[in-house]
């Protein structure tokens, strides 16, 4: 389409402008504008322009006009000259692209043996702990030979279920994690009570969480707003639970709601001892971790809620707060309804 | 719980029907199938009390098993699945299905779940009255009442509130909510669901904001719990 134009453009310029200059002029001007396709689009489109334009060069220009019949044999040359000039460029354009699309996937490719390096890395320590925990606790309860006392039993009993329980939630992680990679999920938006989603979302952090002093506030007022609850929830679900495992039991965990201008705020903070300056930019990258932080995360929970509230069209902050404590702050735009005048349904 | 209570496990994971099978061997008869072809034949020939039935089976879906065993079997299928897709799920209790619990889940859940399923495909005396601790419903005066005081309800709130009661224990679309509620045509028409709900969820619950009869399931629908 821009190159129909590009070319329609220059021959009307030059239908001007060929009484002043002469038409061999023209045709550099024609030349120009391939050359300029050949930057932009492949090597059909080049192909077409250059031929279109030497036909149109020939029949508008070149003399007798408005025949396709070229009088002397020099024009002739030219014609020949500025069609394999059009060509050349064209195919040259393309071998520099594909050169440089090699390099780009050569890149990308370097990148990906880095990314899978850390990946492995995290992984094999974050899943092999607790699936050794979980293969020394059933040797040992299994061994005919030990002596376990009943004390001894129930403890390791007690490991296997933690173990489980850490080693699912990182399953959990991954998965959320390769299904943001894949692109192949959908957000797939209703209409939520906000409200709802946030205590639904305290309820399955339950029972670590009442060992905190959360609060929320959420007006009532609040209108339904339209997004995935799913998704919304794991990503309060992450925010909140990575308050529970890096700050101290009895932190106050603050939870605020509000809906502006067509924008869903939702603010989680806490009073623990806030993040490093300097680590606050990285945060959100995929699996990393705090250098302070202990084990137990992969470093994919923060990354997972940036991936989900990007897909939803938001934002998510991290700052931290003026005393102590940090603050995440996601803003998202969401259609909005208040529903009025339902109560006398 | 009569101890003749049949479970079908449906799975092909020879560890899951393993565990189920210790887990339920206590109160329940066991009968396994380790895939769709073997599932439908043991229903055909002994109809089980109720099927476990796991959506991924190597020769065919747990969907299509579930549409099959549908045309005629009436009993508790309560559904068992790896993944958490809310679409998956919704299809499944849109087919169905009674009940759902994703993999892994903790074995005192599936009891209960089971329990409630096996209660409500037996209608006592088709009471006109239901009790759920502090909460009674009588459906005949239409009337719902919180630790003996009546509450006040509009025609909407109380239609949701009674179907919900009525099938207590089992997950309730939102769709199928809607469509008895509202009707066909508002099947899409999710936000007047959540302002009802967090109506009812006023009137009904001791704390609306931790509600212990009206529970949420994520992306999927709402479930009333008796206690």
């Amino acid at each position: 389409m821009v190159s129909v134009l590009l070319i329609a453009g220059v021959t009307l310029v030059g239908l001007v402008v060929h009484n002043y200059v002469g038409y061999p002029v023209v045709a550099f001007m024609l030349l120009v504008s391939v050359a300029l396709l050949a930057l932009l689009y492949d090597i059909l489109t080049v192909v077409i322009a250059a031929v279109a334009s030497a036909l149109i060069w020939d029949f508008f220009f070149i003399p007798p006009r408005f025949t396709l019949t070229i009088g002397s044999t020099e024009d002739r040359i030219l014609l020949l000259t500025y069609f394999m000039v059009a060509l050349v460029h064209g195919v040259l354009t393309r071998r520099l692209r594909h050169a440089e699309q090699l390099a780009r996937d050569k890149e990308a490719r370097a990148g990906q043996v880095r990314f899978y390096n850390t990946l492995l890395n995290s992984l094999s320590h974050e899943l092999r702990t607790p699936i050794t925990t979980i293969l020394g606790a059933t040797d040992s309860l299994t061994d005919e030979k030990a002596t376990l006392s009943e004390a001894d039993r129930k403890d390791l009993l007690k490991e296997l279920s933690s173990a489980t329980l850490r080693l699912n939630r990182q399953v959990e992680n991954l998965l959320g994690m390769s299904r943001l990679e894949s692109g192949a999920f959908v957000v797939k938006k209703d209409w939520v009570d906000v409200r709802e989603l946030i205590y639904t979302t305290l309820r399955q952090l339950e029972p670590e969480v009442t060992k905190f002093r959360v609060s929320v506030f959420a007006p009532e007022n609040l209108p339904l707003v339209k997004l995935d609850f799913h998704l919304m929830s794991q990503v309060l679900y992450n925010l909140i639970n990575n308050i529970l495992q890096h700050t101290p039991e009895g932190t106050d965990v603050v939870i605020r709601a509000e809906y502006q201008d067509g924008q869903l705020r939702l603010l989680v903070s806490d009073t623990g001892p806030g993040f490093p300056e300097a680590e606050i930019p990285r945060v959100f990258e995929k699996f990393y971790r705090l250098n302070r932080s202990r084990p137990g995360g992969t470093g994919l929970g923060l990354s997972i809620v940036k991936g989900f509230v990007e897909a939803h069209g938001g934002a998510v902050e991290l700052r931290n707060l003026p005393l102590s404590g940090a603050e995440f702050a996601i803003t998202l735009p969401a259609d909005a309804t208040y529903l009025n005048g339902l109560k006398n349904e | 719980m009569n101890s003749k209570t049949t479970i079908l496990i449906v799975d092909d994971e020879p560890q899951i029907r393993r565990l189920l099978e210790i887990t339920l061997q206590h109160d329940f008869q066991i009968v396994e199938a380790m895939n769709a072809r073997e599932a439908l034949q043991r229903v055909a020939n002994h109809p089980p009390d109720l099927v476990l039935l796991d959506l991924g089976l190597p020769d065919e879906s747990g969907h299509e098993v579930l549409r099959k065993l549908r045309e005629w079997y009436i009993k508790p299928v309560i559904i068992l699945s790896v993944q958490q897709d809310e679409e998956d799920i919704v299809r499944a209790l849109d087919n169905g299905a009674n009940d759902y619990l994703i993999k892994p889940f903790r074995t005192g859940e599936l009891q209960a779940r089971i329990r409630s399923a096996l209660r409500s495909a037996t209608p006592e005396e088709s009471s006109a009255r239901l009790d759920f601790g502090d909460v009674s419903i009588d459906f005949a005066a239409r009337r719902v009442t919180k630790g003996g005081v009546p509450i006040k309800l509009t025609a909407t709130e109380y239609s949701l509130l009674a179907l919900l009661m009525h099938n207590e224990g089992k997950v309730m679309t939102h769709r199928h909510l809607l469509q008895e509620v509202w009707g066909p045509s508002y099947t899409g028409e999710s936000q007047y669901l959540r302002v009802f709900i967090a109506q009812l969820r006023k009137k009904v619950e001791d704390d609306p904001n931790r509600p212990a009869h009206i529970l949420t399931e994520s992306g999927v629908g709402y479930r009333f719990v008796g206690k």
